[in-house]
C-alpha cells in the first residue's frame, strides 16, 4: 500500500505535494488513476493544467478513461504490469542520459542497484511484457524527464495489485530519478480514495502503528503511549482485514468490533468473508444502515454520519480539515467517538471527553505531525501536516532539502506477473473499480436520487469487439464467472475496456464485483489484487423484468 | 511590484498593473455592479453592467475588462453610467420571464438585487419572454431559459473551471441560447451534474431542482463541513431549513482545495442523510433475530462477551475494524479502545489503497 511504499522510499507515507500544486506542473504523469470520476475536483486541476497551461499530460491506464482525452501520450498497458512499464520509462531516461545524476548523488541512495536492474528493461523487453509499444516508452520517458516540474498521480491502479507494493516504490523510483521529489509542483502524489483514509492511517488504524506511524513493536515509542494511556500495551503487531478474515475463518479470531465499513462489500472473495464472519462468536457492527455486515452481527448500534457530528478528517493532501455538525442523528444514533468512549468505560477503561476538540487536543500530544493543530487554528482554513507546534504553519511539500528517512532509498524492483493471469478456462481480465456517481460499497449514493437516475445499475464494460465474438449487445446480460463465484449484470459495450478486458465496479450488492476477486495480497501492504483476477464472460438470460434504458444514459459519463 | 496611482470618483488609489479597474475599485471598498463577471475566468465584458466612465475617452468603458494605467481618472457613479447600467437591467428584465412569485432564486437573484439599486418600477420597454419550456428532464437540476440573461458564467464555469466541456452558446441574435451540444436536455447530454452552473447562474435560470420549494434562501442556514466522500476533501456548505439539509452549495470564499466546486457526490449524493432506513436504536441478535434494545443493555452485552473472549482466549482473539469514513478524533478512540481497552494490536481499517 502507499503508506508502507513511499515510507520504504521517503520515510513518509503520503502525498509529497499538494493538490493545488498539480495544476501548475509542466509534465503530469496520471498512472492507475481515473482522477476525473475518482477525484472529480483533482481531475479538474489537471484538466486545467492542459488546457489553460499547457501542461503535458501522459496517461498509463488499461482502460480509455476520460483522462485519455486529455493526454499527450496515452500508454495501455496490459492490466497489472505497471511495474515492467515504469522500469522501462526508467530504462529509457537513463540510456538516454535524462536522469538527475546530481540529485541522485547528493539525496539519494541504493541507484547502483536499481540501474542493474533496469538494464534488462528495454522499451523492447517492455514492449513484450505490456504490450506498449516501445517507442511510446520512449516517448514517455523522454516527455517525464523534460519537464522541469514533473508530477507523478496514482491512485488504485497502482496500488491494488499483488505487487502494489512495488508499483508505489517505483513510482518513487521514477520521480526520485529525476530530481522531482522535494519540489513545489513535482512529487508522487496518491490520490486516496475515502474522505479520510489518510486520517485513519495518520491516527494508528494500522494493525503495527500507533498515530503518526509510531511502530507498537518499537519500546521506546510504546513506552511514551503507555505513559500518555496508563496501561501496558502489546508490542506485537496486530493483523491486517485480510489477516483477520482468514484467522476468524481459522477459528483464531473469536470476536470483531466493525465501526463503520461494510465488509460484505468491500472485501475480496465475499463466500470466504461471510464464511469467516458466521463462525465468530461475537460480531459487533456500528454503522448507519443494517448493511449486509450488520445482518450477521450480534449487535448493531446505530451511528451517527459525518453531519450530525464534529470532527475533522485529513484529505489527501495531508490537510486537517473540520467537519461540523449540521442536523441531529436520527432516533438513539450517536457519533462513534462516543459509543467508543462509552463502550470502553463500560470494559473498564475510562475515556471521558467532552467533546472531539477535547480529543484533539489529546491527538495533538502523542502525535508529533499534529503537534500543532488544534480546532482554533483550523476555523477558517485546514493545516497541512507534518505541523510541529502552534505557530508551525503546516507543510506544503514534503521533503524538500532532506527526506524524511534522510536518503531518499532507490529500491531495485523486478516485474511480477499478477497471481492469476486468463488461461484458456477463464480468458478475460476482470479489473474492478469506481464510478464518477457512486461511492466505495454504495450504501450511501445507491440512497441518493441524482446519482441512481444517472448510474442505476451495476455494469460490466466490455470491448466491442469481444461482445461481437460473445455475440452481446449493449444493455444484454452477462454472467461473469471467476474461480470464486459468479455474478450476471448488464454490459455496456464500450471502447473504455480494451479488448480482452472487463471492468466491472463495486457499489452494488446484486452484482458484488468482489465475488469474484482474487484475495491474493501484496506481502507489504496486504492489499488485495483487486484490479486483475481471470475470469470468463458468457452471454446470460435477461429476466425481461430487469431490463431498462439505463446504458444509454451513462454513456454520456464519459 | 511597481504601483501605479489612479483617481476613482475623486479619490487617489494605488493598484498594481495588469489589475482591472473593476478589482481596484472593490478593494478600494466602491462598489461597481456587474452579472457576466466570475473571477477565475475569462473576462468578456458581456453585460455591461459594469461600465464607467473614463476621462478622455468617449465611449463607457466596461471596468471588468479594462486594465488600470497610470494618472487613469475613473468616475462610476456619474448619471450617464447610471442611466446606462439602469438601460442594461430594464433590458435584461423586459427580454424574460422574471416572475420572482415562483423563482426559487427570489432573494438570491443578481439580476433582482440590480432592479432594487436602480429603483426601477418598471421596464420601459415591453416584456417579451422568449416562451422556451422549462427543463425537468432530470431529478438533479432544473432549466428555465425564460430566466437566462445570457451572461455566459454557467459556460465559463463549466469550461474553465470544471473543464467538463459541455455547456456553450449556440444560435445567434436573438434566438441565442446556452446549453449542451445540439440544445439537447442535460440528462441527453455529456453532463456530470457536478451543479457548477448551478452556483454560476446570477439568475433563477439554473437551479437546484431537489431544493425546489424546500426553503426560501433566507430562511437556509449554511453550516460549513468537509464532504465526506473522496479524498479531495471538497469545503462545502450543507443548506439547512427546519432541521433538514435541503442542499449543498459550494463557497468560493472557502478557499483550497476546491474553491467553490463540488462532484456530483458531493453535491446531489446526500439523499442518505435523511433516509428512513436509517438504523435508530441498537439491536441485539436473539434467537436468530435482530431486535430492538436498549443503549445500555447493548453496551452490557458487548462488554461481557467481550471480555469473557479476552478472559479465555487472550486479547488477540479480538480484533476491531475502523473506517476511513469516520474522523480522526474517531479513528484515534478506537485504535486507543482496541489497543489499550481490549489488549490487542489486531486494529486496521478498510482503505482500499
Ligand atoms: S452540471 Fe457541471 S458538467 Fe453539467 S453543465 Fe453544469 S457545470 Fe457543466
Ligand atoms: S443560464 Fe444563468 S449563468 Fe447561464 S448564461 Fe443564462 S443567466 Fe448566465
Ligand atoms: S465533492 Fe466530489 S471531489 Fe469533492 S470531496 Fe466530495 S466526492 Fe470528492
Amino acid at each position: 500500500m502507499t503508506v508502507a511504499g513511499l515510507a520504504a522510499s521517503f520515510g513518509s507515507g503520503a502525498m509529497t505535494n499538494s493538490l493545488d500544486e498539480i495544476e501548475f506542473a509542466d509534465v503530469i504523469l496520471a498512472i492507475g488513476t481515473n482522477t476525473t470520476e475518482n477525484h472529480p475536483i483533482a481531475g479538474s486541476k489537471v484538466k486545467r493544467a492542459v488546457r489553460q497551461l499547457g501542461a503535458k499530460l501522459i496517461v498509463i491506464d488499461p482502460r480509455d478513461i476520460a483522462l485519455t482525452r486529455y493526454a499527450e501520450l496515452w500508454l495501455r498497458p496490459k492490466p497489472g504490469t505497471n511495474v515492467a512499464v515504469i522500469n522501462g520509462i526508467m530504462n529509457g531516461i537513463v540510456s538516454e542520459g535524462l536522469h538527475n545524476r546530481e540529485y541522485i548523488e547528493k539525496r539519494t541512495e541504493g541507484f547502483a542497484a536499481l540501474e542493474e536492474v533496469l538494464k534488462k528493461y528495454t522499451p523492447e523487453h517492455v514492449e513484450r511484457i505490456s504490450g506498449v509499444p516501445a517507442d511510446d516508452i520512449r516517448k514517455a520517458a523522454r516527455l517525464y524527464a523534460s519537464g522541469k516540474k514533473s508530477s507523478i498521480l496514482y491512485c488504485m491502479g497502482v496500488t491494488q495489485h499483488s505487487t502494489g507494493t512495488d508499483g508505489v516504490k517505483s513510482v518513487a523510483n521514477l520521480s526520485m530519478l529525476c530530481g522531482f521529489v522535494g519540489i513545489e509542483s513535482g512529487g508522487v502524489n496518491p490520490l486516496r480514495g475515502q474522505s479520510n483514509v489518510q486520517g485513519a492511517c495518520d491516527m494508528g488504524a494500522l494493525p503495527a502503528t500507533f498515530p503518526s506511524y509510531q511502530q507498537v513493536a518499537n519500546d521506546e515509542m510504546r513506552a511514551r503511549f503507555e505513559k500518555a494511556w496508563g496501561v501496558s500495551l502489546s508490542g506485537k503487531p496486530g493483523l491486517t482485514v485480510v489477516e483477520i478474515m482468514n484467522a476468524a475463518h481459522e477459528g483464531r479470531i473469536k470476536g470483531v468490533y466493525v465501526m463503520g465499513e461494510n465488509l460484505m462489500l468491500s472485501d475480496p472473495d465475499l463466500h470466504h468473508v461471510e464464511e469467516s464472519l458466521k463462525k465468530l462468536e461475537l460480531l459487533v457492527v456500528q454503522d448507519l444502515f443494517l448493511s449486509d455486515t450488520a445482518k450477521l452481527a450480534h449487535v448493531v448500534l446505530p451511528a451517527a454520519n459525518f453531519a450530525e457530528k464534529d470532527g475533522t478528517f485529513t484529505n489527501t493532501e495531508r490537510r486537517v480539515q473540520r467537519v461540523r455538525k449540521a442536523v441531529e442523528p436520527p432516533g438513539e444514533a450517536k457519533p462513534d467517538w462516543l459509543i467508543v468512549s462509552e463502550l470502553s468505560a463500560r470494559m473498564g477503561y475510562g475515556m471521558k471527553y467532552g467533546s472531539p476538540r477535547e480529543i484533539m487536543d489529546e491527538i495533538a500530544r502523542v502525535t508529533p505531525s499534529y503537534a500543532g493543530i488544534n480546532y482554533r487554528r483550523i476555523e477558517r482554513r485546514g493545516l497541512q501536516w507534518p505541523c510541529l507546534n502552534a505557530e508551525h504553519p503546516g507543510t506544503k511539500f514534503l521533503h524538500r532539502d532532506r527526506f524524511t528517512r534522510g536518503l531518499g532509498l532507490f529500491a531495485a524492483i523486478e516485474y511480477k506477473p499478477s497471481a492469476e493471469l486468463p488461461d484458456g478456462d477463464y480468458p478475460f481480465y476482470l479489473t474492478t473499480g469506481r464510478v464518477l456517481y457512486h461511492y466505495h460499497t454504495g450504501t450511501m449514493t445507491r440512497l441518493s436520487r441524482g446519482p441512481m437516475e444517472r448510474y442505476p445499475e451495476s455494469l460490466v464494460e466490455i470491448n466491442p469487439e469481444d461482445a461481437w465474438n460473445l455475440k452481446l449487445e449493449d444493455g444484454e446480460f452477462v454472467m461473469v464467472t471467476s474461480r470464486r463465484g459468479s455474478v450476471k449484470a448488464k454490459a455496456w459495450v464500450t471502447n473504455r475496456s480494451p479488448k480482452g478486458t472487463v471492468f466491472m465496479n463495486f457499489h452494488f450488492p446484486e452484482a458484488a464485483a468482489n465475488l469474484l476477486t482474487n484475495p491474493a495480497l501484496d506481502p507489504i501492504g496486504k492489499i488485495p489484487e483487486y484490479k486483475v483476477c481471470a475470469v470468463k464472460v458468457e452471454k446470460a438470460a435477461a429476466d425481461i423484468l430487469e431490463r431498462t434504458e439505463a446504458p444509454a444514459k451513462v454513456q454520456a459519463a464519459k | 511590484m511597481n504601483k501605479i496611482s489612479l483617481t476613482i470618483n475623486g479619490k487617489k488609489i494605488e493598484a498594481v498593473p495588469g489589475q482591472t479597474v473593476l478589482e481596484v475599485a472593490r478593494e478600494n471598498g466602491i462598489d461597481i455592479p456587474t452579472l457576466c463577471y466570475y473571477p477565475g475566468t475569462k473576462l468578456v465584458g458581456a453585460c455591461r453592467v459594469c461600465v464607467v466612465e473614463i476621462e478622455g475617452q468617449r465611449c463607457l468603458a466596461a471596468s471588468c475588462a479594462m486594465p488600470v494605467s497610470p494618472g487613469m481618472v475613473v468616475r462610476t457613479d456619474t448619471p450617464r453610467v447610471v442611466e446606462a447600467q439602469k438601460m442594461v437591467v430594464e433590458l435584461l428584465w423586459a427580454s424574460g420571464d422574471h416572475n420572482c412569485l415562483v423563482c426559487e432564486a427570489n432573494g438570491n437573484c443578481e439580476l433582482q438585487d440590480l432592479v432594487y439599486r436602480f429603483k426601477i418600477e418598471k421596464p420601459r420597454f415591453p416584456i417579451e419572454p422568449p416562451g422556451y419550456p422549462v427543463e425537468r428532464s432530470n431529478t438533479m437540476i432544473q432549466r428555465d431559459l425564460n430566466k437566462c440573461i445570457l451572461c455566459g458564467r454557467c459556460i465559463r464555469v463549466c469550461n474553465e473551471i470544471q473543464v467538463n466541456e459541455v455547456l456553450d452558446f449556440s444560435e445567434r441574435g436573438s434566438r441565442m441560447k446556452v446549453g449542451p451540444a445540439f440544445d439537447a436536455d442535460y440528462i441527453d447530454s455529456n453532463c456530470v451534474f457536478c451543479g457548477a452552473c448551478v452556483d454560476a447562474c446570477p439568475t433563477g435560470a439554473i437551479v437546484n431542482r431537489q431544493s425546489r420549494f424546500e426553503g426560501r434562501p433566507w430562511e437556509l442556514k449554511k453550516v460549513r463541513t468537509t464532504c465526506g466522500y473522496c479524498g479531495v476533501g471538497c469545503q462545502m456548505d450543507l443548506n439547512l431549513h427546519e432541521g433538514r439539509i435541503v442542499k449543498v452549495t459550494g463557497s468560493r470564499d472557502h478557499g483550497t482545495p476546491n474553491y467553490g466546486s463540488l462532484c456530483v457526490k458531493g453535491r446531489f449524493g446526500m439523499d442518505f442523510i435523511h433516509h428512513p432506513s436509517r438504523l435508530k436504536k441498537p439491536l441485539i441478535r436473539e434467537g436468530g433475530e435482530l431486535r430492538e434494545a436498549s443503549w445500555d443493555e447493548a453496551y452490557s452485552y458487548i462488554a461481557d462477551r467481550m471480555s469473557a473472549i479476552k478472559a479465555k482466549h487472550g486479547p488477540d482473539s479480538l480484533a476491531g475494524l475502523s473506517s476511513a469514513r469516520c474522523t480522526n478524533e474517531e479513528n484515534y478512540l478506537f485504535q486507543k479502545f482496541i489497543r489499550a481497552a481490549v489488549g490487542t494490536n489486531n486494529v486496521d481499517h478498510c482503505a482500499r489503497l
